[in-house]
């Protein structure tokens, strides 16, 4: 029998199949379930791909490995889960601070502490966004079926490349051990894109400089063993990497490494957009949620009761310009259903106002919420 | 058309293989939607071990089993925990090697089909390949999937040197459930 175009992959699997595609070329982590099988499979396929695995010690000093691999030109990643997640956010933040593209993958397990490691939740959506300390801006992307366990993946190197940060992919234990049947694009159709490099002499180079770069406030990024010398800290910094305390070069800097993010949220934001437009009832999903959300406004649909679902691709920044979309049609309700105990709910309702009522449909159990929970909450709305 | 499987047993009985490799004939060798999913951790140590499929001419949205069309068990304690599980007029395979009679009261709502699974493997040469004669079986029961999808995807998966074997084991599945 001849082969079709399509394979089975597990959602773990697509994320390692989607980086390599990208063209990761160093994991460090420290294995965690539900996560394990990204790290296995690295360990599996990274080597004949040119490039290099290594477990480190812990999840503290993997996060390091990758920032340091990061900055000699390798595009980088480490996976873990919620307990491992907390421990990455001290040089995620450096991460974010000195500017180092590199994916950090979250597979979201029950919390808080060792929680329930084989089972699903999506608890970790505020610390995706608050985890490191300080005003930052951060990318989190939420992949919700195994095609886009892969997508997202390259997607993920492409931002974290472009704009010179850190981007989590912010999967759940159903997407990440969920095999499903895909169909991957081949390597034409794949856009991959790299960092930018210096092109000014050695001697001129400013690693943070406040006006270079393609995308403004984006500079270069020169590749430690290329001739380029340049410091790193995390340390409040100057255009040249040195530490500072001058206030006028504090206040410009932070400002210039926020707005590299937010004043882009037109290209990072991604959001489906299913049945909304005669919607009366919008239900807010992301990750695995969303496919019971599809269901349930499916089967809402099938009842006659007009349901949509808006779901952010891209859960960090924040969808708000989508959500205003959806207001301004004036639904009857919006319904925010998350495995947690309602993370998003605030955003959501900040946006909302007074006008919108927000109905809030969570669970804790550790298990996918179930299609028929959110229509009855539709139903309730309606 | 969703038709939702379960194939339970023991950890070793390789039912979480015979998952996958349905879900990989489906995927790889048809145009048919499928998910897989399984049990993990404290869930398949030491009891029951799970496979679910899910198979589909649409879209699978959601993409968890609840209430499987057809179960098949190899062992004792994943009948008495998934038997109450299959949906009414669903269908359950079990092996009657190790698992006893259907009490009535599911046995009136499922429909049951008995057959000595892990025995016949046995006779066969290998005990290992009773989840290749399990999938046999569902695969005849079901009809859902083309049998030469099944068998190529049964031989990209196993050994070399346990091809054969593999294809007995799943052609015994098939006659047995034509028979009953």
């Amino acid at each position: 029998m001849i082969k079709n175009q399509a394979r089975l992959l597990q959602g773990n699997e697509a994320v390692v199949e989607g980086a390599i595609a990208a063209g990761l070329k160093f994991f460090a982590g420290y294995p965690i379930t539900p996560s394990t099988e990204i790290a296995e499979q690295c360990a599996a396929k990274l080597p004949a791909a040119g490039g290099t695995f290594i477990q480190m010690e812990d999840e503290i000093a993997s996060m390091a490995a990758v920032c340091g691999a990061s900055l000699a030109g390798a595009k980088s990643m480490t996976a873990t889960s919620g307990p491992g997640f907390s421990l990455k956010q001290e040089n995620l933040g450096f991460a974010v601070k000195g500017e180092i593209p590199c994916v950090v993958v979250n597979v979201q397990r029950v919390g808080p502490s060792t929680g329930m490691p084989t089972s699903p939740a999506q608890g970790d959506v505020m610390q995706a966004r608050w985890g490191a300390h300080g005003d930052h801006e951060i990318v989190a992307l939420c992949p919700s079926s195994v095609e886009e366990a892969f997508s997202l993946t390259v997607e993920a190197f492409n931002i974290a490349e472009e704009y010179r940060t850190p981007v989590i992919l912010l999967m759940d234990e159903v997407i990440g051990h969920l095999r499903e049947k895909v169909v991957l694009p081949s390597k034409e159709e794949l856009v991959v894109k790299e960092r930018e490099k210096p092109s000014v002499p050695q001697g001129e180079y400013k690693p943070f400089a406040m006006k270079q770069g393609n995308i403004p406030g984006v500079p270069p990024l020169a590749a430690y063993g290329e001739g380029y010398r340049f410091h790193v800290t995390g340390l409040t910094h100057g255009e040249d990497g040195f530490p500072t305390n001058n206030p006028a070069i504090a206040e410009k800097q932070l400002k210039r490494l926020n707005e590299k993010i937010s004043s882009n949220k037109e290209a990072l934001v991604k959001v489906e957009e299913f049945h909304l437009d005669d919607a009366e009832i919008v239900v807010f999903a992301y990750g695995a949620t969303a496919r019971s959300a599809r269901k349930a406004v499916n089967d809402a649909r099938a009842q006659g009761i007009k349901a949509g679902m808006l779901r952010p691709v891209t859960i960090w920044p924040f969808a708000e310009d989508a959500l205003l979309k959806v207001k301004a049609k004036s639904p009857k309700a919006v319904i925010v259903a998350e495995m947690n105990l309602g993370q998003m709910v605030l955003p959501v309702k900040r946006v909302m106002g007074d006008s919108v009522p927000v109905v809030q449909v969570n669970k804790l159990a550790g298990q996918l919420i179930e299609p028929e929970e959110i229509l009855s909450a539709v139903k309730e709305a309606i | 058309m969703r038709l939702e499987l379960r194939l339970a047993g023991e950890g070793g009985q390789g039912l979480i293989t015979a998952g996958i490799i349905l879900a990989e004939a489906c995927a790889e060798y048809t145009d048919l939607n499928v998910v897989q999913t399984q049990s993990y951790g404290p869930e398949s140590r030491g009891g029951a071990s799970r496979a679910d499929v899910i198979i589909s001419s649409h879209e699978i949205d959601y993409p968890q089993v609840k209430k499987p069309d057809v179960l098949i068990v190899l062992a004792q304690e994943a009948c008495d925990k998934y038997l109450p599980t299959v949906k009414d007029g669903g269908t359950v395979i079990i092996d009657t090697t190790y698992v006893k009679p259907v009490p009535e009261a599911q046995s009136q709502r499922v429909k049951v089909i008995e057959f000595p699974v892990s025995a016949k493997a046995r006779e066969l040469g290998r005990e290992i390949v009773a989840n290749i004669v399990a999938l046999g079986l569902l695969v005849e029961t079901t009809g859902i999937v083309p049998k030469d999808a099944v068998i190529a995807a049964i031989l990209d998966r196993v050994p070399k040197g346990t091809e054969e074997l593999n294809k007995q084991a799943f052609a015994a599945g098939v006659e047995a459930a034509k028979a009953l």
